[in-house]
């Protein structure tokens, strides 16, 4: 059963990839990593950031609710960190604050990465993320994809997506990435306090699939390039309706925290699987199955 | 594991920069000497700590360092934690001999094994200065051979504590194990020793952390992930980790010098 996929032009030996923000900080973390089609790198920008303080983790029901505040060494320290990395694949995930900004990470980071992935969508990080505006997303995509040669993957949550993920088609985005986490927010009723530091963060996990799959079905409808869905996946199962909803490729997170990075290797094993026993000859028949 | 909020059921001062907090969380009973629990101070800070007394009540001994800890200083009885955990790799149990080494406030992860763990057990505790050294008289009230070391001299050796170990290793005392705790600089000597000298080891490491959960990456020492992969981590491992005793990582993933 075979497993090969791609998103445009990046080639992927497994449509399963490591979602950024997760055991990316350091090369020895996304070396653990080789199972995977490809891993997307900690999301960096041109300086140092520390992020917000602690608590910017907590763990729910369903998922998991975080605000990390985008820390990271900055590009030319990260860059440090991935040269000659041992992975199948890298995908380097950058944030910027304006066009310029984009274009001079993703410049920087070309050398070291197979493909770009402009974060777009951060829930929680002022005019970074999701705080880009809609009207300036043309334009900086259109000039990363002058800075760089390689493919450029925009990454958006699902605040506004359908027109947001159109002006990323527009700047030439060879795909987009849907969804981020949920903004959200989890209160300590004994003591009335908002447990992050940051207050207010991005839910991940099980909880948010269904929004992720609607997204994912929805934006196939909106624009021609591929999608990688992202959100909630911990199952091969998972996998597949994000798949058969129009997803070229997905991205694991939160799945890490609940099945350890084994994910990779037992989800890969459990498509094939699947793929058997429903008589698919290959995963690139599922994709946008549930679209005819 | 979901955080729960407890109230502080006993504050004891045990040095001028050491304080015990004591609750009772279900979950924490049973944790294995080792393990740590993130430490939530509402609208403060979270903080990785490791359990220093496991049982029908547990606590966590923290030193007065930075911002956090020195909040938590100012908290009494009755004030409010929250607690997720325990986590991580725990020490594990094995040999007759036994050999524990503790620099500051390390004493406070190797109690609970001390406590738990039988056969015949030294002890060697150091200390910047004699009223800093941590357990030291509830040390003295159990079945152990304890030395003290402390660095201006004002309480057993002067020096370091891995001064002490050369001197057993003269005398020839052979350990089954050995376990330590305290700064990275004297685990690494810690284990220099133990692997000249074949002894199994195990030490317990400390890095900045976020998650407390194997997902952010924060805690990473060459590939291991010190929240999840330890933080007790053995000899073996630690041979092979370039990091250990080196260089650790600050809040932004960069690395600086330890």
């Amino acid at each position: 059963m075979c497993l090969e996929t791609s998103v445009g032009p990046l080639k992927m030996k497994n449509p399963l990839m490591l979602a950024s923000g997760v055991l990316d900080m350091t090369r020895g973390s996304m070396e653990r990593f080789r199972e995977a089609g490809a891993i997307v790198t900690k999301s960096v920008g041109m300086g140092e950031r520390k992020g917000y303080g602690n608590p910017s983790v907590v763990e729910l029901e369903h998922g998991l609710l975080n605000a990390m505040g985008l820390p990271n060494p900055g590009v030319d320290e990260y860059l440090k960190e991935i040269e000659g990395i041992d992975v199948q694949k890298i995908v380097g995930s950058i944030f910027g604050k304006d066009e310029h900004e984009f274009a001079r990470v993703a410049k920087k980071i070309e050398v070291a990465v197979d493909a770009i992935e402009m974060n777009m969508s951060c829930p929680h990080a002022g005019s970074y993320g999701a705080g880009f505006p809609t009207d300036k997303i043309s334009d900086a995509v259109s000039a990363v994809k002058e800075s760089v040669n390689i493919p450029v993957f925009v990454k958006l949550g699902m605040e506004n997506i359908g027109r947001r993920a159109r002006a990323a088609e527009e700047g030439g985005a060879d795909a987009i990435v849907a969804i981020n986490t949920v903004r959200a927010m989890s209160i300590d009723i004994e003591t009335a306090v908002p447990i992050l530091s940051n207050k207010v963060g991005g839910y991940s996990g099980p909880a948010i699939k269904p929004i992720g799959v609607r997204c994912v079905y929805e934006l196939s409808e909106e624009v021609d390039i591929p999608i990688i869905g992202v959100g909630g996946i911990t199952t091969a199962e998972d996998v597949i309706e994000y798949m058969m909803a129009g997803a070229s490729a997905v991205q694991i997170g939160t799945g890490v925290y609940y099945r350890g990075e084994k994910i990779f290797e037992e989800i890969s094993k459990e498509l094939r699987e699947w793929l058997e026993a429903h008589e698919y000859g290959r995963i690139k028949d599922v994709i946008g199955a549930a679209r005819a | 594991m979901p955080m729960r909020v407890h109230a502080i059921e006993k504050v004891v001062e045990n040095t001028p920069i050491h304080k015990t907090f004591y609750f009772n969380d279900r979950e924490c009973r049973n944790a294995e000497p080792g393990q740590f629990i993130m430490v939530w101070i509402p609208g403060v800070d979270e903080m990785p700590m490791s359990l220093s007394v496991i049982g029908k009540q547990q606590a966590v001994t923290v030193e007065a360092k930075g911002e956090g800890t020195k909040k938590m200083h100012e908290m009494k009885e009755g004030d409010k934690i929250g607690i997720r955990g325990p986590y991580g790799k725990g020490f594990s149990l094995s040999g007759e001999k036994k050999l524990f080494v503790a620099g500051g406030t390390g004493i406070a992860p190797l109690m609970p094994l001390i406590k738990m763990s039988g056969g015949k057990k030294t002890v060697i505790l150091g200390a910047r200065s004699s009223h800093l050294l941590l357990f030291e008289e509830e040390l003295k009230s159990m079945d152990v051979e304890l030395h003290i070391s402390t660095d201006d001299g004002s309480e057993g050796h002067k020096g370091f504590v891995t001064d002490l170990l050369e001197e057993m290793a003269d005398a020839d005392k052979k350990f089954d194990v050995a376990y330590a705790c305290g700064p990275e600089i004297m685990m690494r000597k810690v284990l220099d020793f133990c692997l000249e000298n074949s002894i199994p080891m195990e030490a317990s490491l400390e890095r900045y952390m976020k998650c407390g959960i194997g997902i952010c990456g924060s805690c990473a020492i060459d590939g291991y992930h010190v929240c999840r992969d330890g933080p007790v981590f053995e000899s073996s491992i630690l041979s092979k980790i370039e990091d250990f005793g080196r260089w650790k990582r600050d809040e932004s993933g960069k690395k600086v010098e330890i």
